[in-house]
């Protein structure tokens, strides 16, 4: 009887949990895909029921949309726009584990998808994946991050620069010319394509320079509380500082939070200068307000770009270049305009 | 320093005793004596650490800021979690290691009915208190979830909490249609930074508020004897009355409602989230302030003051280890020393030893005499 009395308890409260859930999820946003993430890595396929010999196959390898705001915009991209209005059957997969990552896209070349489009969660461990594709004649083109191997393996490659991003955030920081540049670093997911790129060249320049320091040097793996709780510790032990570097949009947002609660003036006309990095709009309106000083644009809409080369390859042209870099820049809180928050706001 | 005495079993004097063993014996030995060492490490590396000032904020608001009100301020989501944590050990005898992703759950809930669905917001969609009762709501179902297939399935507690803890993060995911809220009304931020005027954190309030509510809680109501008896030997409680299935349940939807008021104060501390990272790893805090506390994880009796020291500790530890500059992947390896530490410490075999110690000379001096 009790186990009996257990068993529809247990019933009911999942049923209650489904239907809580289905309450609070109205159909928001047309663009936006349903939840595919990081736990429950699920590959769900194109909703085309009859597939019609004109459409392309592709398959579409990308990390979890949910480990930051730029993935958010970039998983939703290529939903967008590998439809089947736009010629296309594509079967999408989300995961920020490699290994997984590989044995899904073999399972894709099995199934014979014209086209890979690929987004390694990391650089290595790809070799057989890419030879299996050359076999069996599928055409693999990476986008937003990329992986070691030679470039005849591959067709094309659209990625984020994530060197050039550092370089060009580092020298729009020199150019501030401050007498002491005394910086907190707060560093995203260490190993990552993005927090190696934006390290890299602050790294280089606090070396070379005597008037270049560090306050503190931190991860707070993309966590805007982490950032927050770092700022406030560098805070509270009375150091001084005048530059936040933090390598994304989340984590310049905590650590702002502390400057907030502290009531230290940080912008256009603060004692502290904020950089962050990405491409989220709300980063963009700050900058904008002078709230913050700059915002290192990654951008995530690599969609379109991979779309025209796959429409070239299909009419048999080859992309004049395999490498293609999005285009990549910053803004400054002084010469940034409400059109570029529009344009490249996500 | 002598120990604040709380449990009534502990109270019985024994003279003949020697201190330092009596002090062992008690429950808040180990987080007193931890927090002892942190504070004068502190003390001697650099007093300046308790350094409380006021300042202005952006908002002209006074408040107060220093290291120590840091460490209360940032303890608050692990302390309130750790109160739930330990009840749900006392009665199941294992913990709940999805209170992180039923976190993102509560948050990503709260979120969604300030917002109003919208991506960005300006100003609150819906009520404060009502998107909150949403969010407590939305956990202690969670929570009842898991007391469920612990208390009738008989599942291992760690294995029935698994299945929150794997897709807890994809249903607050899914709560937001993907979509990563930000809310910018002053007024959601309050119960997370400062009310107007009040120089003290409001997540020190709320968290002074818990407490309160579980004392009063367990000193009027018969919940704390409960748990216990349920935790020390299930049958013997239902030959008593009791109904262990039920108290079992009971504990983890209490958690269930810790876990909201965490998960509020985290996301109103900034007005957004981010589902794969708000609060990771944040069970593994919770579990350790339980350990720390002098609580048995196997379950039986409890102390929630000592959870409560513990996850203090917890604190305390991190903000100073963050002072000096080490790095915070480093931070695990650094709470990892504690953990060894303590179990050792807190093994019986270690205890009997330690106790040995100091009794043997004295021994020697009386056959002396």
């Amino acid at each position: 009887m009790k186990k009996i009395l257990g068993i529809a308890l247990a019933a009911a409260l999942s049923l209650s949990m489904v239907a809580c859930g289905n309450n609070s999820t109205p159909p928001a946003d047309k663009s936006n895909p349903p939840a595919n993430n990081s736990g429950a890595s699920t590959s769900d396929p194109a909703p085309a029921p009859a597939p019609s010999d004109e459409l392309i196959t592709v398959g579409v390898i990308n990390n979890d949309p949910n480990e930051s705001g730029y993935r958010t915009a970039n998983d939703a991209a290529m939903r967008a726009t590998f439809t089947e209005e736009n010629g296309y059957k594509a079967t999408f997969y989300n995961n920020n584990d490699a290994a997984q990552q590989i044995a899904e896209a073999q399972q894709m070349i099995q199934n014979e998808v014209d086209f890979l489009l690929l987004s390694p969660a990391a650089t290595t461990g790809w070799d057989t994946v890419l030879q299996d594709a050359k076999d069996a004649g599928t055409q693999i083109i990476l986008f937003d991050r990329m992986l070691e191997a030679d470039e005849s393996m591959y067709a094309a490659a659209v990625v984020s620069d994530m060197p050039a991003e550092g370089v060009t955030a580092v020298n729009w920081l020199a150019d501030q010319g401050l007498e002491e540049y005394n910086i907190i670093h707060i560093q995203g997911l260490m190993g990552s394509d993005a927090q190696l790129g934006r390290t890299g060249a602050l790294d280089e320049k606090v070396a070379a320079e005597a008037s270049w320091n560090y306050v503190t040097q931190q991860t707070a793996s993309w966590d805007e509380e982490t950032a927050r709780t770092i700022t406030q510790s560098v805070i509270d032990s009375g150091k001084s500082f005048n530059v936040i570097y933090a390598e994304n949009n989340g984590m310049a947002r905590g650590a702002v939070a502390a400057l907030d609660a502290n009531g230290i003036t940080h912008g256009k006309d603060g004692d502290v200068i904020v950089m962050g990095f990405d491409s989220d709009k709300w980063a963009m309106e700050a900058v904008l307000e002078g709230s913050w000083n700059y915002m290192g644009l990654c951008n995530p809409m690599q969609a379109e770009t991979v779309d025209s080369i796959i429409k070239d390859l299909m009419a048999g042209k080859a992309p004049a270049e395999k490498k293609i870099f999005t285009p990549e820049r910053g803004f400054d809180a002084a010469t940034i305009t409400q059109e570029d928050v529009d344009t490249y706001g996500t | 320093m002598t120990t604040p005495v709380k449990n009534p079993e502990t109270q019985v004097r024994r003279p003949d005793e020697p201190l330092f063993k009596r002090l062992t014996r008690q429950q808040l030995f180990i987080p007193v004596a931890a927090l002892a060492l942190l504070v004068l490490f502190n003390l001697i590396a650099d007093p300046s650490f308790f350094a409380v000032s006021i300042n202005q904020n952006s908002l002209g608001n006074p408040v107060l800021s220093g290291n120590m009100v840091s460490v209360l301020d940032n303890a608050s989501e692990l302390v309130i979690l750790s109160i739930g944590m330990t009840l749900v050990t006392a009665s199941s005898g294992g913990q709940d290691i999805s209170v992180g992703a039923t976190m993102a759950i509560a948050g990503s809930v709260i979120l969604r009915m300030v917002c109003g669905g919208q991506v960005t917001a300006d100003t609150m969609q819906t009520p404060l208190i009502l998107a909150v009762l949403a969010g407590v709501l939305a956990t202690m179902l969670c929570g009842a979830f898991n007391g469920a297939l612990v208390a009738y399935f008989k599942i291992q507690p760690m294995v029935a909490t698994l299945i929150m803890y794997t897709a807890g993060r994809s249903i607050a995911a899914w709560i937001n249609n993907n979509q990563l809220p930000i809310i910018n009304d002053l007024g959601f931020k309050y119960a997370g930074t400062f009310l107007p005027g009040v120089p003290v954190p409001t997540p020190i309030f709320i968290t002074v508020l818990v407490i309160l509510a579980f004392w009063l809680i367990l000193k009027f109501t018969t919940l704390g004897l409960y748990t216990q008896s349920v935790g020390i030997n299930p049958s013997s409680s239902r030959l008593n009355g009791i109904n262990p299935q039920m108290v079992k349940l009971l504990t983890y939807v209490i958690l269930g409602a810790c876990v909201a008021v965490a998960g509020f104060i985290r996301v109103s501390r900034s007005g957004s989230i981010n589902y794969s990272r708000i609060a990771e790893n944040i069970e593994m805090d919770a579990i350790l302030a339980v350990a720390l506390g002098g609580n048995a994880l196997s379950g039986g009796k409890f102390n929630i003051y000592g959870s409560i020291l513990g996850a203090y500790v917890i604190q305390f530890l991190t903000t100073t280890l963050y002072k000096y500059d080490v790095p915070s992947t480093a931070l695990p390896a650094y709470k990892a020393v504690v953990v060894i530490l303590l179990v050792v410490l807190s093994a019986p075999v270690v205890r009997e030893k330690l106790a040995g110690m100091k009794k043997a000379p004295a021994k020697a001096a009386k056959e002396v005499a």
